[in-house]
């Protein structure tokens, strides 16, 4: 049975805990608080929120004035206004001055649903990671959530953060998995190929996982969970273990998880390889489950992409 | 008498800092020599008279802010910090060179004394409200200054974060449009009108001194005072200016000199008027 939890209820949660114990932690929202969740940090620390309404550019450029003062901002909205909204505001207010800005977006990717094309941030990863001095990080669940929330309160500088809509699969048992910004994680050994998957694909790149090896094939799972700084070691290493890669990402195949490891491999130790994403297209409307299924973003066609990476070796 | 004396030196200053401006801008070959001669008064009366700063201690906490948020008038900053003392003169030579500190627009990361990289415009007024909403979560009593231009005026995000320093009643904070009336493709009135000012500063909660002779040293002063004096609303002063002052042929030719460097022969000439 697949345990289910919200990443977003789990940040909102979390930060409550360190406006608690770091007087420092202010948070910033643009209308959407009740959705992002710092509306709880708002209901305990009133005068440590501001809410800067419907104005996404106003709110970046604030947050920095903010930190060149000290603070430590999270700046939070959906992932469509936080990245492509406010861009020339996160890279210069906040990427270029190297402030201590934390950008933690909700609502990622095709998983939005219902509200459509307009609020379906698939590009987002590929523009954050464009930005120098960025960090830009896709926990896999809301374990996962709250350790990067946490170190990034002790890692000082700008990062971007991209959460869920929906409760997804919790995949960590615990706290204490060895978590650390920049570091892969291999959740499943494996010879053969290796999936290596960010976000809510990390869960169906599990489920491949298993139902490659009902046909006699070992598919390592890579949780990257850090698209930037991507940890290159870890990749090569992979590629030279098992021969072939697959990528699984809740995004276009253009420049987020697929792109980044792309450049590498080729640039290092070039093997098969097949981009498991959103195509280059808008969404639409329409139930979660439905829409991955639509934009080939399940399991079966994890494991379509393994068989066809495999056949090139 | 002894304010006479004051004005006078301030005066006096003015024109060292045009001097830099057009030595500096001529000798690289490039950068905005007219919008940074508009607000060359302005910035002397607040670096050398009102604002509380330390160019020892750039970082020090209880200075007063001023974040030029049009970025490009970056060579008036830079002149007015080398003339306090934040850091050589001897670096304006190298403004926009590779390598040098001084980059085209201000960066805070290369230099003490700036406060907010600025550059894509907007951005510095929103920066400046994060600043003074700091100093009222740290109950400080630093003020903040930010200057935007009259064409930057144009940019959605000067409206929201006038929405947002109203909203929040950043009394600490004292925004200066440098109205000095030209862009970079003409007339700001003829591009896309920004009249009328005082009433749009208004509509946003603003206590607005309308009217202010930005190159009258007095008048400066009298603004800033009464600016940090009006208590419960952010205050907007609108500094009627003229584009390229104190150089008679940029005066004259305000849309060539928005970003234009002088030539040597100019140079030359503007420095003989500015003795």
């Amino acid at each position: 049975m697949v345990e289910f939890a919200s990443t977003r209820d789990t940040y909102g949660k979390v930060l409550v805990e360190i406006g608690r114990s770091d007087r420092n932690v202010v948070v910033l929202d643009a209308d959407l608080s009740v959705s992002t969740k710092t509306c709880l940090f708002g209901k305990e620390f009133p005068d440590r929120f501001f809410d800067m309404g419907v104005a996404e550019q106003d709110m970046m450029s604030t947050a920095a004035g903010l930190a060149a003062c000290g603070k430590i901002v999270f700046a939070s909205t959906f992932a469509v206004f936080g990245s492509g909204r406010a861009w020339d505001q996160v890279r210069i207010s906040i990427a270029y001055t190297r402030s201590n800005v934390k950008i933690v977006v909700t609502h990622g990717g095709i998983t939005t649903g219902e509200d459509g094309a307009t609020h379906q941030a698939n590009e987002d990863l590929a523009i954050m990671r464009a930005i120098p001095n960025m960090t830009v990080i896709v926990p896999s669940d809301a374990i996962e959530t709250e350790n990067v929330i946490r170190n990034l309160v002790k890692e000082y500088g700008p990062a971007y953060v991209r959460l869920s809509r929906l409760s997804t699969p919790v995949i960590n048992q615990s706290r204490e998995y060895g978590f650390k910004i920049g570091k892969g994680i291999i959740l499943k050994p494996g010879n053969d190929i290796t999936i290596i998957a960010t976000g809510i694909m990390v869960y169906h790149a599990m489920v491949a996982s298993d139902e490659l090896a009902k046909e006699g094939i070992s598919a390592r799972v890579v949780n990257m969970h850090t698209i930037k700084p991507l940890d290159r070691q870890l990749v090569i290493q992979c590629a030279q273990e098992t021969g072939a890669v697959v990528t699984a990402e809740e995004h276009s195949i253009i420049g987020g998880l697929g792109g980044a490891v792309a450049e590498v491999l080729v640039e290092n130790s070039p093997v098969p390889m097949v981009r498991v994403g959103m195509k280059d297209m808008f969404g639409e409307s329409g139930a979660p489950k439905e829409l991955l299924e639509k934009y080939g973003l399940t399991s079966p066609d994890i494991v379509k992409a393994a068989k066809s990476a495999m056949k090139r070796k | 008498m002894q304010m006479e004396k004051k004005i006078k030196e301030l005066e006096e200053k003015a024109k060292v800092v045009r001097r830099h401006i057009v030595e500096m801008i001529g000798r690289c070959g490039s950068g905005h020599p007219g919008g940074s001669l508009s607000a060359a008064d302005i910035l002397t009366v607040l670096y050398f008279h009102k604002m509380r700063h330390n160019p020892g201690l750039p970082k020090w906490e209880e200075r007063d802010r001023f974040v030029l948020s049009k970025g490009h008038a970056a060579p008036v900053l830079y002149a007015v910090l080398a003339e306090a003392g934040y850091f050589p003169k001897s670096y304006l030579k190298t403004l926009r060179q590779i390598g040098s500190s001084l980059q085209g627009h201000v960066d805070m990361l290369s230099l003490p004394g700036i406060e907010m990289s600025t550059g894509s415009l907007g951005q510095g007024f929103s920066a400046a409200n994060g600043m003074a909403l700091a100093a009222r979560l740290d109950k400080k009593n630093y003020r903040v200054y930010v200057m935007v231009g009259d064409g930057e005026s144009q940019e959605g995000q000067i409206w929201e974060a006038a929405m947002t320093a109203g909203h929040y009643k950043l009394d600490n904070l004292t925004v200066i449009v440098d109205h000095n009336k030209y862009q970079i493709d003409g007339k700001v009135e003829e591009i896309k009108g920004i009249q009328p000012i005082a009433d749009k500063w208004r509509a946003f909660r603003f206590n607005v001194i309308d009217g202010m002779n930005g190159h009258d040293i007095k008048a400066i002063i009298k603004a800033l005072d009464e600016a940090e004096r009006h208590k419960g609303k952010p205050t907007v002063i609108v500094a009627e200016t003229v584009k390229g002052k104190g150089v008679s042929f940029m005066e004259n030719r305000p849309k060539d000199f928005h970003g234009k460097a002088p030539t040597k022969e100019e140079v030359l000439k503007a420095l003989e008027e500015l003795i």
